[in-house]
């Protein structure tokens, strides 16, 4: 098999990459662009770890592949951050419920949770357990990242912009 | 686990698809949303030596024509769940898609992809026999269409020919005195169902009784199955009370039905016991067939019973 060049657009910069046709966009933002907010978890997009926003929505990094996103923006969480690594508002919220255990799960956590503050605004508590459904977390047993969630798609309900800052 | 080493090629439409699906024969596969075909890589529970990605042969949207839902294949879970004409013309199918994985998921697994990959669990081709859909399938003859219920072969089989693609999902639009009702039995959300069932109810013209009644099945044998409507006819001409059927339906049934003014009637509970006893599920990991017999008694009769009250208006 070939490898061909793409260009991948991760968190605004252009990357240009050698990739397999069967490499996976996990295998490329977390082997090749060394992105470690991107993780191997199941493998069968049942477990949520490789979230990333494609095209602005939440998808599975380990079940499409990388030639599949050329030239379309992709997101990890830590193109939410601002400049210097200052956090996005709804990791400020994981922190103050202390949300993040071991961590592993809380860049996908973070990423779905935030599609869906910005398609519902303040939502409910059971439709925030239905949209965070695919992401599994071994340590916290979830009522903190409801918690953190919760309050932050409060935030948002009250900011003019729908954007707390 | 890494998938195998394959080849890709994007096909520009679905004509160009088909011709490089011709060529590839047995080593080759369409590659739709990947939800399914991505994970089976992943696991190594599929070799295909080229995928052929159909993701920018179509961008068409759901439309209605001719008392027809025409659902372009590659539309997503997310658009099933959302769409103003699906919410409409088929509100089965955008409660059921509730049920398909999860976000991810949902924002690239497609309607037609699901069909072809014919999963005996699958909420979308339970869906599909309940309402009658049928498929449009191009090959490298032209298109031909396929009913739904002449689809699905056996696990993961389908009637299609080696080379032929779904482009098209064609489902009878929703009609006034029509009820819906779509039930599930998973351990955890977005879990494959254990056992599923679709139920649509049809009333009469002039009176709150039973025209006729169709119900789908999943989970229950090799593939999504349709009710023998011979099981269903003895509801010709029922009323069934109980509109949304939670917790009144325990072993045996609790026969809250009753026949029709005039009716031959039969109830619900009878109805789904009759379903249920000519089953006959597989054990597996995740329940005995026994138990899944028991759901299928269950969450009929309630279908139904939802479905009825849907049809009458009494529930939303």
């Amino acid at each position: 098999m070939n490898r061909r060049r793409l260009v991948l657009s991760v968190n605004g910069g252009d990357h240009e990459v050698w990739v397999l046709p069967s490499d996976t966009l996990l295998d490329v933002l977390h082997d090749e662009l060394g992105l470690a907010d991107v993780r191997y978890g199941c493998g069968e997009g049942v477990c949520g770890t490789c979230t990333v926003l494609l095209d602005g929505e939440p998808v599975n990094g380990c079940l499409i592949l990388a030639v599949q996103a050329a030239g379309r923006p992709v997101t990890t969480l830590r193109g939410l951050m601002g400049p210097g690594e200052t956090l996005h508002p709804l990791q400020e919220c994981f922190l103050r419920r202390g949300a993040s255990q071991c961590g592993f799960c809380t860049p996908g956590m973070v990423l779905t949770a935030l599609d869906l503050v910005r398609r519902r605004g303040r939502t409910s508590r059971e439709e925030i357990r239905y949209a965070l459904v695919g992401n599994l977390c071994r340590c916290t047993g979830y009522t903190k990242i409801l918690d953190a969630v919760e309050e932050y798609a409060d935030q948002a309900a009250d900011t003019p912009d729908g954007v707390p800052s | 686990m890494v998938a195998p080493a394959f080849e890709y090629v994007a096909a520009g439409g679905y004509d160009e698809a088909v011709r490089l699906l011709a060529d590839g024969g047995d080593e080759a596969k369409i590659l739709a949303g990947g939800q399914s075909l991505m994970p089976m890589l992943n696991l190594r529970l599929a070799h295909p030596e080229l995928l052929i990605d159909i993701n920018a042969a179509d961008d068409r949207q759901p439309s209605v024509a001719d008392g027809m839902l025409v659902l372009p294949a590659l539309t997503r879970h997310r658009v099933l769940l959302e769409h103003d004409l699906v919410r409409r013309h088929c509100p089965l199918l955008a409660a059921a898609v509730r049920h398909v994985g999860n976000v991810r998921v949902r924002n690239r697994g497609t309607v037609g992809g699901s069909l072809a990959h014919a999963d005996p669990t699958s909420e979308i081709g339970s869906c599909a026999l309940a309402t009658g859909a049928r498929v449009i399938a191009r090959g490298p003859g032209g298109d031909r269409t396929l009913p739904a219920s002449e689809l699905f072969v056996s696990y993961w089989t389908t009637a299609l020919a080696e080379s032929e693609i779904i482009t098209d999902v064609l489902i009878p639009v929703g009609r006034p005195r029509q009820g819906w009702s779509f039930q599930e039995m998973v351990r955890r959300t977005s879990d494959f169902a254990i056992v599923a069932v679709a139920a649509l109810v049809e009333l009469d013209e002039e009176a709150d009784t039973i025209a006729a009644a169709r119900v789908a099945l999943a989970g229950v044998a090799d593939r999504v199955m349709l009710a023998g409507p011979d099981l269903l006819t003895g509801l010709t001409g029922a009323t069934l009370a109980g509109g949304t059927g939670a917790g009144s339906t325990g072993a045996g049934g609790t026969r809250t039905g009753s026949s029709g003014a005039g009716g031959s009637g039969d109830d619900a509970a009878g109805a789904a016991a009759r379903i249920a006893g000519g089953l006959d599920p597989a054990d597996d990991v995740h329940a005995s067939g026994e138990y899944r017999r028991r759901l299928v008694r269950v969450l009929t009769a309630r279908a139904l019973r939802e479905a009825y009250a849907r049809a009458t208006g009494a529930v939303a």
